[in-house]
């Protein structure tokens, strides 16, 4: 009995490694499609989307009958209710990785060199917390999970970095407002990313005590 | 545990033998007053032991021999001059086999009264309905009050034997796995039943259900070896278990 629930229990976690990868991998392409200004790139991590919310809804169904069918209690529980909440933001870290690359094929960036090095800088740091933020629901270590919400305040001071260089460049009119907007945009998309990444470190900190930022809810 | 819960029964460092067989080991533990208590364990771990010691059922099996102390509102069961049949008069039990007497569903409910001394029959009439619909039983045997006991269903059987138990008016009631024998259907009515039983009464069960105990029941105490190795909220007990061995039994992952 508890064989077959472990199999199931192994599965869970593969899915969400397999999807892990998928989200990580659509963040990277989107900056790197902003970068090199590669429409294709781009076009191809909005279809890409897809497959991230059929990984979702997998994942949603896998959970839903581990419940109807071993009724977990204790760990189990509270790793299969911090499954159901968090494949829901790793779905919107995808949705954001969509909406940079959308961006990227309409916005012309190339007055913003030196900003598209910070930006891909944040998008670096923001790509480590959502592998972290992954890894440590998967392997249940709570350092890592601790240390990756930590790292959000880095990507927060970039965030504000970067918008202040934006807000520099419409003063000096160096840009147009068109390209100002969707630089900010692009980057408010990455600190939203890395949000997500401190709640999947907060469903971990849940699977491992029962709190929900620090109220306990089971 | 909570604050203004008061205290049924309160079990001081109980320890019981049978013979060599040190079945409960040094038992700590306070029963809520109004609330369901479960307890849950593996075969022989000593859950119907510590259910009947608790109305002194135990008295009566040889080389059976208890230390320590059980508080019935404050009160010592054990001491001397302790009258048993008033004890389990207000401690009253349901077994896991439906066993009512093979007499009819009325005389059933009324043998309690009777042996406590009630007599008249509009006085017992009333008794018998109104224990009947404690137990959620009256309307399907209204009709037929005077047939045998013995010829209702198992889950019916059960109900009437939970109507024989709360017609004494007692303060407790214990029941030992009272629906393994059911099905689901007459373990659901039993449960809904237990719910309305806790208003009146301070209710203990022994369940092998794991989901029963987290369905119906307010507290969990998790027996092992004569052991009792954690007792809390049911909600608690079942979602973050304090200690491993509770963990491992509940998840399955026992041995
Ligand atoms: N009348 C008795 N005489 C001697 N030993 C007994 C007696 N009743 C129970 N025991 C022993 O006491 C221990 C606890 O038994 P108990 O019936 O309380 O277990 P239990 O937890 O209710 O198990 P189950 O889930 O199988 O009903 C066991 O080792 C059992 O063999
Ligand atoms: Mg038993």
């Amino acid at each position: 009995m508890r064989n077959s629930f472990d199999h199931k229990l192994i599965q869970l976690n593969n899915d969400l490694i397999r999807m892990g990868g998928m989200i990580e991998e659509a963040i990277a392409s989107a900056i790197t499609a902003l970068r090199e200004n590669d429409a294709e790139l781009a076009r191809k991590v909005v279809k890409n989307d897809r497959f991230v919310d059929d990984e979702e809804k997998n994942i949603e169904s896998q959970c839903l009958s581990i419940i109807l069918r071993e009724q977990p209690v204790a760990r189990d529980l509270r790793k299969v209710s911090a499954a159901l909440k968090m494949v829901t933001d790793m779905e919107r870290i995808a949705d954001n990785a969509a909406d940079i690359a959308e961006i990227s094929i309409i916005a012309d960036v190339s007055a913003l060199m030196h900003i598209l090095n910070e930006i891909k800088t944040m998008s670096e740091k923001v790509i480590t917390m959502v592998s972290h933020a992954v890894d440590s629901f998967v392997n249940t270590d709570m350092q890592l999970a601790n240390d990756t919400i930590k790292a959000d305040d880095e990507v927060d001071e970039l965030f504000i970095s970067i918008r202040n260089k934006i807000v520099q460049l419409i003063k000096d009119e160096a840009c147009s407002g068109d390209v100002a907007v969707d630089a900010l945009m692009i980057v408010k998309y990455l600190e939203r990313i890395a949000d997500h990444a401190v709640n999947i470190c907060e469903w971990v900190e849940f699977f491992e005590t029962g709190e929900y930022k620090n109220t306990q809810i089971i | 545990m909570s604050e203004n819960e008061s205290i049924k029964i309160s079990t001081k460092n109980v320890n019981l033998y049978y013979g060599e067989n040190h079945a409960l080991k040094d038992i700590n533990l306070d029963i809520k007053t109004n609330k369901i208590t479960a307890f849950i364990g593996p075969s022989g771990c000593g859950k119907s032991t510590f259910l009947k010691s608790l109305n002194r059922m135990n008295d009566l099996i040889p080389g059976c021999r208890i230390t320590g102390q059980f508080l019935l509102d404050g009160e010592d069961i054990y001491v001397p001059g302790v009258d048993t049949n008033l004890l389990r008069r207000r401690i009253g039990m349901v077994f896991q086999k439906p066993n009512p007497f093979p007499m009819s569903i009325y005389d059933n409910i009324a043998y309690g009264p009777r042996v406590h001394g009630i007599k008249g029959k509009a006085k017992l009439d009333r008794i018998v309905e109104e224990s009947l619909i404690g137990a959620a039983v009256f309307d399907e045997v209204k009709d037929r009050l005077h047939k045998s006991a013995l010829s209702l269903s198992g889950g019916q059987q059960q109900r009437i034997c939970i109507a024989r138990a709360i017609a004494v008016q007692p303060e407790v009631i214990l029941m030992d796995e009272p629906t393994s024998a059911l099905d689901p259907v007459s373990t659901l009515k039993i449960e809904e039943l237990m719910n309305t039983l806790k208003e009146k009464y301070t209710v203990a069960i022994v369940t092998h259900n794991m989901q029963q105990a987290t369905r119906i029941s307010d507290y969990t105490a998790f027996f092992l070896v004569g052991e009792m190795v954690e007792y809390a909220k049911t909600e608690e007990l079942f979602s973050r278990p304090q200690d491993k061995r509770t963990e491992d039994y509940i998840t399955g992952r026992f041995g």
